[in-house]
């Protein structure tokens, strides 16, 4: 979980008719606004920092215009940088020559869309091949390879059908075959879910969860919608007008928003649902009461604290080892939502 | 005061004399570059007459129950419909029955090849128009000199060039035929979807397999429908390529503009719009089929 997969180092991205003369203007900290009404640029990308760990999801949140779909093109260098690195293992992509940045593609990193950007004239199998086939395999090979992936995502069967013949739901899983089929080890996926209806949505998340306990890729998820990013993330960055506001673990980001901005944003969630009792626990302390597993969320482990006999538990961690106690107050508090304007003092360190 | 009044009234053009040098520059100067040059074009564009004449000889050799049968063979593959079919067979026989049999063949020989022609030229052209914007635009208004100019006026220069007979005709049917498969290609490459060919970049596609595998395919449609237009603007062409000595349908139809021969000119004009009408039905119901990926859209 902790070793550096993606690391992106000062990444700037400007739209305009000279980009590089916007530069300087960068460095005297020129805001978004004043750069597109006195010169006439959009900055779209601010200053990005953000470091993607192997393994897990790392989820990268914001509203439409946050410029998180242009971040995401410049780590397969869809879209080339003003200025900054794109680091993955070791090597910065923005040095990598044509055939290099080709391999990049089609070996190391894989994407999902958010129209599913499938190709209308293929079938299941021939989009679900695509990868392989741009790799320079057999026909055969290729179809072998990837039936596999079909099956995996629940398309079996459909093989011979065109994208049209399918709901969206289905079309945006033979967008994660195709993805999955080439082996990749690092998944991109922009909105990936954002044009499925809820429930689909909900669907299309937990294959995708069961997909990452089995094969523990580094993924890359772009997305607007918070009880998304929240479901999803190992980590989460959040972006707003280009420039990266807060990033971490999405515990840490309920409970200590970094401005009102992102106050305001979680205040609808479900912190029932979201927060764990190791989030909120007293570290060390322990309780006569019963034990519960660390990753529990409040709501889950309400009741047993409610009705254990000191409104107390022992918080423990997968293997049973106890790391600390929870009490009923703990948890009715966690469940208050952060109030905006008052309370600034716990919001801000 | 009087010469500011005469300037206001009448326009200052050139005088007459240096206007006639202009133009006789011109036209000398041209001369002088058909003569040096009149002769090699001519075995340039030697291949393409040995392959007109050669379909045309083909065409008018084969006893006609057999070209009939092989007209009903390409209308049935290109258009899987009996009802077109019957249709194309009909107009055949009836053409031939009024006589104008040898003159359809030689018709259909000179759009045979000049619908080749324009094809093997526009595609790669408006491919090469998609790539690139200054392309487009650089493209675009000599498209349109060729669309708007009027066919006697590129007739001179071509008949200086080469002479009059079948390889100027072909040129000229080309010249006005070309522009819509190259727009529509262009057009079709540009209109594809932008999500579909990301993919193709994010899986590493080169830009050959980005080409052949994403956008022609996708843009197939539009091209189809250019091919079509394409035939269609020459035919249109017949009658004025007749002119400088192509044979065909419109060759009585000059005939009979000449001497008011009202009943010849109606038949051959109606035998050209027949053919017209067999081509579009053909090659469109053909560009449709094209697109039996579209055929389960509305079912879920």
């Amino acid at each position: 979980m902790t070793d550096l997969k993606i690391k992106i180092e000062n990444l700037y991205k400007v739209f305009g008719a000279n980009p590089q003369s916007m530069l300087k203007h960068i460095e005297q900290g020129i805001s978004k606004k004043d750069m597109l009404e006195k010169h006439g640029h959009v900055l779209a990308l601010n200053a990005i920092n953000i470091d993607i760990p192997a393994r897990g999801i790392s989820v990268i949140m914001g509203l439409s215009g946050s410029g998180k779909s242009t971040l995401i093109r410049h780590i397969n260098r869809l879209i080339e940088p003003t200025s900054g690195k794109v680091i993955i293992d070791g090597e910065n992509i923005l040095s990598m020559k044509k055939k290099q940045l080709l391999d990049f593609r089609r070996y190391k990193a894989s994407m999902v869309f958010q129209n599913f950007g499938l190709h209308v004239h293929r079938t299941v199998a021939e989009n679900a091949a695509y990868g392989l086939i741009i790799q320079g395999k057999s026909k055969n090979e290729a179809k072998k390879l990837s039936q596999k992936w079909i099956e995996r995502v629940g398309l079996g069967g459909f093989e011979d059908h065109y994208p049209s013949q399918l709901s969206g739901g289905m079309q945006q899983r033979v967008g994660l075959a195709r993805a999955l089929a080439t082996d990749a080890e690092i998944l991109l996926m922009d909105e990936a879910f954002s044009a499925l209806d809820p429930l689909i949505r909900t669907d299309m998340q937990d294959v995708l969860l069961d997909l990452q306990e089995e094969l523990h890729k580094t993924i890359v998820f772009i997305t607007h919608d918070l009880d998304e990013a929240l479901r999803l993330g190992d980590r989460i960055a959040i972006l707003r007008d280009g420039a990266v506001i807060q990033q971490g673990n999405p515990q840490d980001i309920i409970m200590q928003p970094a401005n009102d901005y992102i106050a305001d944003f979680i205040q609808d969630i479900n912190r029932g649902r979201v927060l764990r009792i190791k989030t909120l626990m007293t570290k060390g302390k322990t309780v006569a009461g019963p034990n519960l597993v660390q990753h529990r969320t409040l709501e889950d482990a309400l009741t047993e604290v409610a009705s254990s006999e000191n409104k107390a538990c022992n918080v423990t961690d997968n293997k049973g080892e106890v790391l600390g106690s929870i009490t009923l107050d703990q948890i009715i508090s966690g469940l208050v939502r952060v109030k905006l304007e008052s309370n600034t003092e716990t919001r801000y360190h | 005061m009087e010469t500011i009044l005469n300037w206001l009234t009448k326009f200052p053009a050139l005088d007459r004399e240096s206007l006639r040098d202009i133009k006789k520059a011109i036209d000398s100067s041209f001369r002088d570059f058909s003569r040096e040059f009149g002769e090699s074009l001519e075995t340039f564009f030697e291949p393409l007459l040995w392959f007109l004449v050669g379909l045309e000889k083909l065409l008018l050799a084969t006893p006609w129950p057999i070209i009939i049968i092989i007209i009903a063979g390409l209308a049935w593959l290109g258009s899987r419909s009996i009802k077109i079919v019957v249709g194309a067979v009909i107009s055949f026989l009836l053409i031939g029955f009024f006589g104008m049999w040898d003159d359809t063949m030689s018709t259909l020989a000179i759009i045979s090849v000049s619908t080749l022609v324009c094809i093997s030229l526009g595609i790669p052209l408006g491919i090469l128009m998609a790539r690139s914007n200054r392309m487009q635009s650089l493209v675009t208004p000599i498209l349109d000199i060729m669309q708007t100019i009027p066919a006697f006026v590129y007739l001179i220069p071509v008949v200086m060039l080469l002479g009059i007979g079948k390889v100027p005709g072909l040129i000229a049917v080309c010249i006005y035929a070309i522009p819509p498969v190259v727009r529509l290609t262009n057009l079709g490459i540009r209109l594809v979807d932008k999500e579909a060919l990301e993919a193709a970049n994010a899986f590493g596609a080169t830009y050959k397999q980005r080409l052949f595998g994403v956008q022609i395919p996708l843009a197939l449609p539009n091209i189809f429908a250019g091919i079509n237009q394409t035939i269609m603007m020459a035919l249109s062409m017949v009658v004025i390529t007749s002119m400088i000595g192509v044979a065909g349908l419109g060759v009585p139809v000059l005939r009979s503009i000449s001497n008011q021969y009202l009943a010849l000119g109606l038949m051959n004009g109606l035998a050209i719009v027949a053919l017209a009408i067999i081509f579009d039905r053909v090659s469109q119901s053909y560009g449709k089929r094209l697109q039996k990926h579209r055929v389960g859209e509305q079912h879920d």
